[in-house]
């Protein structure tokens, strides 16, 4: 008789801790071919506020850790990645996400990203900001600083999609609540796990899990939100409805685009979450 | 009011817990309170004084600032080649400057031409100054310094401009800059003892503030910017900051300081922009020659142009001015 | 009694300056009429009615993108050597008719001619300066090459639409105008319905300076026109400095669309002073930052938080200097304060300031002759002020400054970022470590420490939170106005 396996429960993540969704739903992912692979949390708005409080109070400690700290805790999040290498790379396969191959592959290219990332937590303020030479007696410096929280609507692609829009969001300071995939909700669980397991303060990121739809207008308008990227918005009017609601506080907003997760990220996801702090003082004896 | 300064009363300074009678009990205490003052930002006062001398002062205005300045000044001859001749010259155009122009406040000289000028000017209203104290160094004994203002008191200076020992200041021995004060003052008998900080030598603006506060703790009736032997003399931010500090200082002791910039003033527009800062920052009660001076040569003449010039409605010429 | 020391009125001259009786639209290099109801502008500081000016319907909106559209072919492909070359030739001009230009300042608005022709004027020639030497150098800018994901280089937009404020006219037409141009974009700006004129005398600037037609429109009129040139469908790119209110409108347009945006909005800016601060410098900053341009500044600091420890002795060092402040005609050389822009705005500052007395606020302001014809208000600081109080929250953009204290470092920091504006934020204390540890709490996004409300186009300016997103100034704003 073969064993029964254990079946993992995917929760939502929320102040790094896992728990169920606060309205006790949840809804079956299958996979491309209609196999049942899980019952993910379908977060609610309620779910939704409790990852923006997390995230809004974990956002003073992660902006006000050195760089270097920031780098070295996503350069860990690489390394736990590349330890569960196997496993991702089989539930991007179980869920239809290509071949055994394309799967690794993906797994990859999500360990490179975040190192890549991880590189560009003590760089960015080099790049992006600047010693202003003003015409008077006066030091005049621009340093990038991080908008704040920022919510995230990942892409369908369900670990380099999603790595590659939040790493660029938390390595300059800012914290996220993030939406996974719809369809693909699993891989972020269990990205979760190894955020959990990565130093990465508690509350940094916070995966949410469920209807696109249902979520993200909650947090475009959430007025404790600064940011807000609709990458994974594909439904134009729902997209349009977000924007709009972001209007109401002035988010910064990533609209949606369709991105080649495997070209050259640049440094625009970033920068669009960043703002830019100059200070002045007087030059004189 | 004056001389209630330092009668021991408890005289509060805002920024400070001790009295100002307690101020000068030590080297300590007095380093203290001078270092409690607030600081000044260069780049902030120097902005402010440019500003102020942004101000357009014109016509009837223009009219009255000329006289005024005419007033205030301290007419001066610090040469080593000075002479009796010399100084009665100029004696003689401070008493009457020319046309209807008011007298000037007071001639300047060396010591040992003070009874020269003392009777060129007499029954003329004008004071006789007189700088001491090994001017301009100041580089000698206390003794030299208290004799050199004893000769200069004792042939008929109505005011003695003395130096502070700026070695000792920059070195932070500001009880000695005090007790030579106090000497010197007190070797000035009823003469008026204005304090030289040289301004030009502090280098920093906040040692322009302690040492106009140091001067005043110490009996100074007027503090004064410069030797003129020094360059920079009277900048309008040093002028600046020291009617902040007189200012203050009547606030705090209920005591009035005058206010003497000197060197480096030679045009019309230069002084009106004195006058200014005098206006907008210390207030009428400094807009006398009583509390207000300029310490200059060449500037009696520009004024007097410029008066002409009010006067004619013609540019003039200097062919038409005294040389003296 | 008289002062011992009356200035004398030292009027800048009127005549340096010509103005039309009326005024067209300016669309591909040409003035043209308007279709819409045309409208006066008047002088704040007589009610006198300067001149008609023509108003601008969306089918003269449409008139002046489509031109700009056209210019855009042309202008983009110029080598940048050449867009610089007329933008030193703009810079140029502005500095040999800085006087007339100054002077049309304060006439339309009401500013002090010292800080028109001390202020505005240099900085409008030093920005065309400033963007002029970027224009062939945008390859150095470091937004590194396009990636295949279209992100990086050096491509420009297209069609900036941009509307600006009746604050600093001049001054925001180019903060708009000379990086846009820079970059190679063409624009439509809309100029404040109250403050035209300085923006129309730069079209004729744009004519002397051969600029080729189209690359510069300005279509004046209301918020009508405004809305239309933000929602024209040919606009690439849409900038817009002004209130937090219309800037969530504008947000909610561009929704949805391609339309790159930056916002420069409101403020509510603490400007705060520790015991330790050098006092005297402390008081200029706090005069300059609220009584600059009677207070119209998005970056005003309009809230005081003072150390408790020294409230009094700071609160009579600030009375005593408000008392020389000297409020009057704009274009006497000797005025601080000049007139409030409009009737509308005085309405809106007087509102505010019964409000703030109303709530239980202490209302002073040193006593001043204002003139009866125009729009005034006197210097005013209100002291006893909570941040729940209606002064400490709302921006007034006006001559009000609102009095808080604090004991500590960190309340000081709290109560700054206890708004949802983020502009700008002053610092006043003599010790390093703490200045450093401040600006790196702040949110805002110009921390002015030991001085306040100074500007320089090197220098990136713009907010965090609801003061709007974007940076105008300095190598990064250049990133407006690239593809990037």
């Amino acid at each position: 008789m073969s064993r029964l396996s254990v079946r993992k429960t995917y929760k939502l993540y929320i102040g790094g801790a896992f728990p169920r969704s606060e309205s006790g739903r949840s809804y079956p992912v299958t996979s491309p071919k209609g196999e049942f692979l899980a019952n993910a949390s379908r977060a609610s708005r309620k779910d939704a506020r409790d990852a923006v409080v997390a995230a809004r109070k974990a956002f003073p400690g992660w902006s006000g850790a050195t760089p270097y700290n920031r780098g070295q805790i996503l350069y860990r999040v690489a390394e736990m990645l590349e330890g569960r290498r196997a496993q991702f790379a089989e539930e991007l396969a179980q869920s239809g996400q290509g071949g055994k191959k394309a799967a690794l592959e993906a797994v990859d290219a999500t360990v490179d990203r975040l190192v890549w990332y991880a590189g560009w937590s003590d760089k960015i303020a080099s790049v992006h900001g600047a010693a202003n030479p003003v015409a008077g007696p006066y030091f005049n410096l621009s340093s990038p600083e991080p908008t704040g929280v920022v919510a995230i609507v990942a892409p369908a692609d369900p670990l380099l999609g999603l790595v590659s829009v939040v790493a660029p969001v938390i390595v300059t300071g800012n914290t996220c609540v993030v939406v996974a995939s719809e369809p693909s909700p699993l891989a972020a669980i269990t990205l979760a796990e190894v955020l959990a397991t990565s130093d990465l303060p508690g509350g940094v990121v916070n995966v949410l899990t469920g209807r696109q739809a249902e979520l993200a207008p909650w947090l475009a308008a959430h007025m404790d939100v600064n940011g807000l990227d609709l990458t994974g918005v594909a439904d134009a009017d729902l997209a349009l409805q977000c924007e709009q609601a972001a209007a109401e506080n002035l988010k910064r907003v990533l609209r949606p685009v369709q991105e080649d997760w495997t070209a050259d990220p640049g440094i625009g996801r970033m920068t669009r979450f960043l703002e830019t702090k100059t200070v002045w003082h007087p030059v004189g004896i | 009011m004056e001389d209630t300064a330092l009668v021991g009363d408890a005289v509060m300074v805002s920024t400070m817990t001790t009295s100002l009678a307690d101020v000068a009990a030590s080297g300590a205490t007095l380093r203290a309170f001078l270092h409690g003052l607030p600081g000044v930002d260069r780049v902030g006062a120097d902005q402010r004084a440019a500003t102020l001398g942004t101000r357009s002062i014109k016509t009837t205005a223009k009219a009255k600032a000329i006289d005024l300045a005419i007033s205030m000044v301290d007419l001066t001859t610090l040469e080593g080649a000075d002479t009796a001749g010399k100084v009665r010259a100029m004696c003689t155009k401070a008493v009457r400057p020319g046309g209807d122009a008011p007298k000037v406040a007071a001639v300047c000289v060396y010591p040992d031409l003070v009874a020269v000028a003392a009777e060129a000017v007499r029954g003329s209203g004008v004071k006789v100054a007189s700088v001491a104290t090994a001017f301009p160094s100041g580089r000698s004994s206390l003794e030299v310094k208290v004799s050199d203002t004893a000769l200069a008191v004792a042939a008929g200076a109505d005011e003695i401009d003395m130096v502070i020992d700026r070695g000792a200041f920059l070195s932070g021995d500001y009880l000695k800059v005090f007790e030579e004060i106090v000497a010197v003052k007190a070797a000035c008998g009823d003469a008026h003892l204005k304090v030289i900080l040289e301004t030009g030598e502090l280098a920093t603006y906040d040692n322009v503030r302690r040492a106009s506060w140091l001067a005043m703790l110490a009996g100074a009736d007027f503090i004064k910017t410069s030797t003129g032997k020094v360059s920079p003399a009277a900048t309008l931010p040093v002028t600046l900051i020291m009617l902040e500090a007189v200012r203050d200082f009547r606030d705090a002791t209920g005591r009035q300081v005058g206010v003497k910039p000197a060197g480096g003033i030679r045009t019309t527009k230069d002084a009106i922009k004195h006058l200014v800062l005098v206006n907008e920052t210390a207030g009428d009660d400094w807009l006398t020659p009583e509390w207000f001076r300029l310490g200059a040569s060449s500037l009696l003449n520009d004024l007097l142009m410029q008066r002409q010039k009010l006067a004619t409605g013609r540019y003039a010429g200097p062919d038409y001015f005294t040389l003296d | 009694m008289m002062a011992i020391f009356e200035y004398a009125p030292a009027p800048e001259s009127r005549d340096v300056v010509d103005i039309k009786p009326s005024y067209g639209l300016f669309i591909n290099g040409e003035f043209t009429d308007g279709s819409g109801p045309s409208f006066k502008t008047v002088n704040p500081a007589t009610e006198e009615p300067l001149a008609e000016i023509a108003s601008a319907t969306s089918d003269d909106v449409d008139r002046a993108v489509q031109a700009a559209r056209k210019a855009f072919g042309v202008w983009s492909a110029l080598p940048g050597a050449e867009r610089a070359k007329y933008l030193f030739r703009i810079a140029r001009i502005i500095q040999e008719r800085a006087r007339e230009l100054a002077v049309l300042e304060s006439l339309d608005n009401g500013k002090p001619i010292r800080e028109s022709r001390d202020v505005d004027l240099p900085l409008v020639a030093a920005h065309f300066f400033y963007y002029a030497g970027w224009a062939d150098k945008l390859e150095y800018a470091g937004f590194g090459r396009r990636t295949t994901n279209g992100q990086g280089g050096t491509k420009p937009l297209g069609v900036a639409g941009q509307v600006i404020p009746w604050n600093f006219p001049l001054l925001m037409l180019a903060w708009k105008i000379a990086p846009a141009l820079a970059c190679g974009n063409t624009v439509v700006l809309k100029p404040a319905e109250t403050t035209p004129l300085t923006a129309l005398l730069f079209a004729e600037i744009c004519r002397q300076a051969d600029l080729p037609p189209g690359v510069v429109n300005i279509v004046t009129g209301a918020g009508d026109t405004g809305a239309a040139v933000v929602a024209h469908p040919d606009v690439n790119k849409v900038a817009f400095t002004g209130s937090t209110e219309v800037g969530r409108i504008i947000a909610r347009t561009v929704a949805g669309t391609d339309k790159k945006l930056t916002l420069e909005l409101g403020g509510k800016a603490a400007n705060i002073v520790f015991e330790d601060a050098a006092i005297d410098q402390a008081v200029e900053g706090i005069v300059n930052g609220i009584f600059f341009n009677q207070g119209h500044v998005c970056c005003a600091g309009s809230r005081l938080l003072v150390q408790e420890s020294i409230q009094d002795e700071l609160l009579a060092a600030l009375k005593r200097r408000m008392g020389t402040l000297r409020v009057g005609d704009p274009l006497d050389k000797n005025t601080d304060v000049g007139a409030i822009n409009s009737a509308a705005q005085l309405a809106k500052i007087r509102e505010l300031s019964e409000i703030g007395e109303s709530e239980g606020a202490e209302r002073w302001s040193p006593a001043c002759e204002l003139p009866d014809k125009g729009f005034w208000f006197p210097p005013t600081v209100f002291t006893g002020v909570a941040q729940s109080h209606t002064i400490a929250r709302d921006e007034i953009f006006g001559p009000v400054l609102s009095v808080l204290t604090f004991r500590t470092p960190a309340e000081a920091v709290e109560k700054a970022n206890n708004t949802p504006y983020g502009l700008s934020a002053g610092i006043w204390t003599e010790k390093g470590s703490r200045i450093l540890w401040m600006a790196d709490k702040l949110r805002a996004g110009v921390v002015w420490a030991n001085t306040f409300n100074k500007f320089d186009p090197a220098s990136p300016f713009g907010g965090y939170k609801e003061s709007g997103y974007g940076r105008e100034g300095g190598l990064l704003g250049l990133e407006a106005y690239l593809d990037v």
